[in-house]
């Protein structure tokens, strides 16, 4: 692994993001109003103090999904990742270029709404604020991990959207943004236990909570950027340098 | 390569075989190509000219045989310096513009910043180096894609069917380019195409047909051979005389 290839790569794919506004408003800005959105729905505080921690991971989670999924299928659907593979660098370099730059987009986007639901939704936050943009940020890069792993199983950018509906929102579902996750029947919330997402709201909600860091938080974040790395290291295994 | 002994191969090839899609589309092909040749792969679309360069850079799978290259078995973690490759469909960002398109390929190879301008001034396209590739004529994506092959300082130049759908003037000027890197820096170069007027330019001739070389020689045999100054009339009799050896 090469510090400078992840970094000229990185520098690549943010300068092809900035060739895209539309991209990056709807990476930075739509969770947020999407959030914004809701709290009206609901029309009331009480309700949406229940989810708005669920929100914050849900909503950057999927559109980093949708957006790098497709990101990278133009990559290996272009010719440009062919030329990569007989030029010196590696996969995991090529892979957390895209990490650093969609990550750096991540860091904004959470950002963002993190304080438009402290500062306006009334969020109230018993932990640290730093640690949950730190959560919120991992769940971004979480669907990130995830979206660059299931563009191998794409071939067309139609195909990788579809991922979307099949992949991102059956974890939405089981998460525990509708039901607490224990309360769900015996086969759910044992299909609950195994989905990333899960992981990273339940260290989300501890951490607005409660103003202790707990075992429990930090073993919920473990599993996520554990989940990270595996996909990161799974779309690398994905990146075959011959091709049939 | 500068330093290369005279008469050492840069590529060789032994009973090299690829399945792609289920079917053999390569049988069996041998040759060898000394290095500081341009080395031209001449045949009609399908043949099997750009699995066949896929396989000497290292992308193809295949199912059986040798392939070296600059003395190393192809694809190796070494040859990825040494090597220029030119896909046959150009693969450069097309939300880039060409001169950021070669800064990063030019860091990926660590080669010198400076080489950016060097190669935007070999393929002529100084007056577009700030255009986005997308912007760029089909003849000024191609040159912009096989500018790429030349940063850095391959020893080493495999280019898929480089002057498709050039206009005259350019493909002249990159034949000059192609010729002058062979002369000053003893590199070689592999070139395929489907036109036969590009034949006459190489100094070799490997002909290709439905996954076999047909016939290898100058221009000048193919033509003696055949008994016709036009090549495109000697190609077709080499085909003819091949189906008819073989039925
Ligand atoms: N991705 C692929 N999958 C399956 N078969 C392929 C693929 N690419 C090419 N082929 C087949 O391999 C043969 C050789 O193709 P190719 O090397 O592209 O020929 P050429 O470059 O001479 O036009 C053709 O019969 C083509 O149908
Ligand atoms: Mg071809």
């Amino acid at each position: 692994m090469s510090p400078r290839l992840t970094l000229a790569t990185a520098r690549r794919v943010a300068n092809q993001l900035r060739r895209d506004p539309r991209t990056v408003a709807l990476m930075v800005l739509l969770p947020t109003m999407l959030i914004i959105l809701f709290r009206y729905v609901l029309n009331s505080q009480q309700a949406f103090d229940a989810v708005i921690p669920s929100l914050l991971c849900i909503f950057p989670f999927n559109i980093m999904f949708v957006v790098t999924s497709v990101a990278t299928l133009r990559e290996r659907t272009t010719g440009t990742l062919e030329r990569l593979m007989t030029l010196p660098i590696g996969k995991i370099d090529l892979l957390a270029g895209y990490a650093l730059a969609f990550g750096l987009f991540g860091v904004i986007e959470v950002g963002v709404a993190t304080t438009v639901c402290i500062t306006w939704l009334g969020l109230s936050v018993q932990g640290s604020a730093a640690l949950l943009v730190l959560i919120a940020v991992l769940d971004a890069l979480l669907g990130m991990a995830l979206g660059l792993l299931v563009s191998a199983f794409a071939r067309t950018e139609f195909q990788a959207v579809q991922f979307m509906p099949l992949f991102a929102f059956p974890q939405v579902l089981l998460c525990g943004l509708f039901e607490p996750r224990d309360h769900m029947i015996g086969v759910l919330s044992g299909l609950s236990d195994i989905m990333p997402l899960s992981y990273a709201v339940d260290a989300i909600k501890l951490v607005t909570s409660s103003t202790q860091v707990s075992a429990e938080l930090v073993r919920d974040m473990g599993i996520v950027f554990g989940c990270i790395l595996i996909a990161l290291l799974g779309g690398a295994a994905t990146l075959p340098r011959r091709t049939p | 390569m500068p330093g290369a002994p005279a008469g050492a191969t840069a590529v060789a090839v032994s009973a090299l075989r690829v399945v792609r899609g289920g079917r053999e589309v390569l049988h069996g092909l041998n040759f060898a190509i000394p290095t500081g040749t341009v080395a031209g792969f001449i045949g009609p679309s399908g043949c099997g000219k750009s699995t066949l360069m896929r396989a000497i850079v290292g992308v193809q799978v295949v199912k059986g045989g040798t392939l070296t290259v600059l003395g190393v078995p192809a694809g190796s973690a070494a040859l990825r310096r040494r090597v220029g490759y030119s896909t046959q469909f150009p693969a450069i960002y097309d939300d880039l513009t060409v001169t950021e398109n070669l800064r990063y390929f030019a860091a990926v190879l660590g080669a010198p910043p400076s080489d950016v301008d060097r190669v935007i001034t070999e393929v002529s396209l100084e007056p577009h180096s700030e255009a986005l590739a997308s912007q760029l004529s089909g003849g000024q994506f191609t040159r912009a894609s096989l500018a790429v092959a030349l940063l850095g300082t391959p020893e080493l130049l495999v280019l898929d069917e480089p002057t498709v759908g050039l206009d005259p003037v350019t493909r002249e000027e990159l034949w000059d380019l192609f010729h002058s890197l062979r002369v000053d820096r003893r590199v070689t170069l592999l070139i395929t195409s489907h036109v036969m007027d590009e034949a006459a330019r190489c100094e070799t001739l490997l002909l290709m047909r439905d996954g076999r070389i047909l016939m290898r020689g100058t221009p000048d045999d193919l033509r003696e051979n055949a008994g016709t100054t036009n090549l495109d009339e000697a190609f077709l009799r080499v085909i003819r005389d091949a189906e008819r050896s073989r039925s």
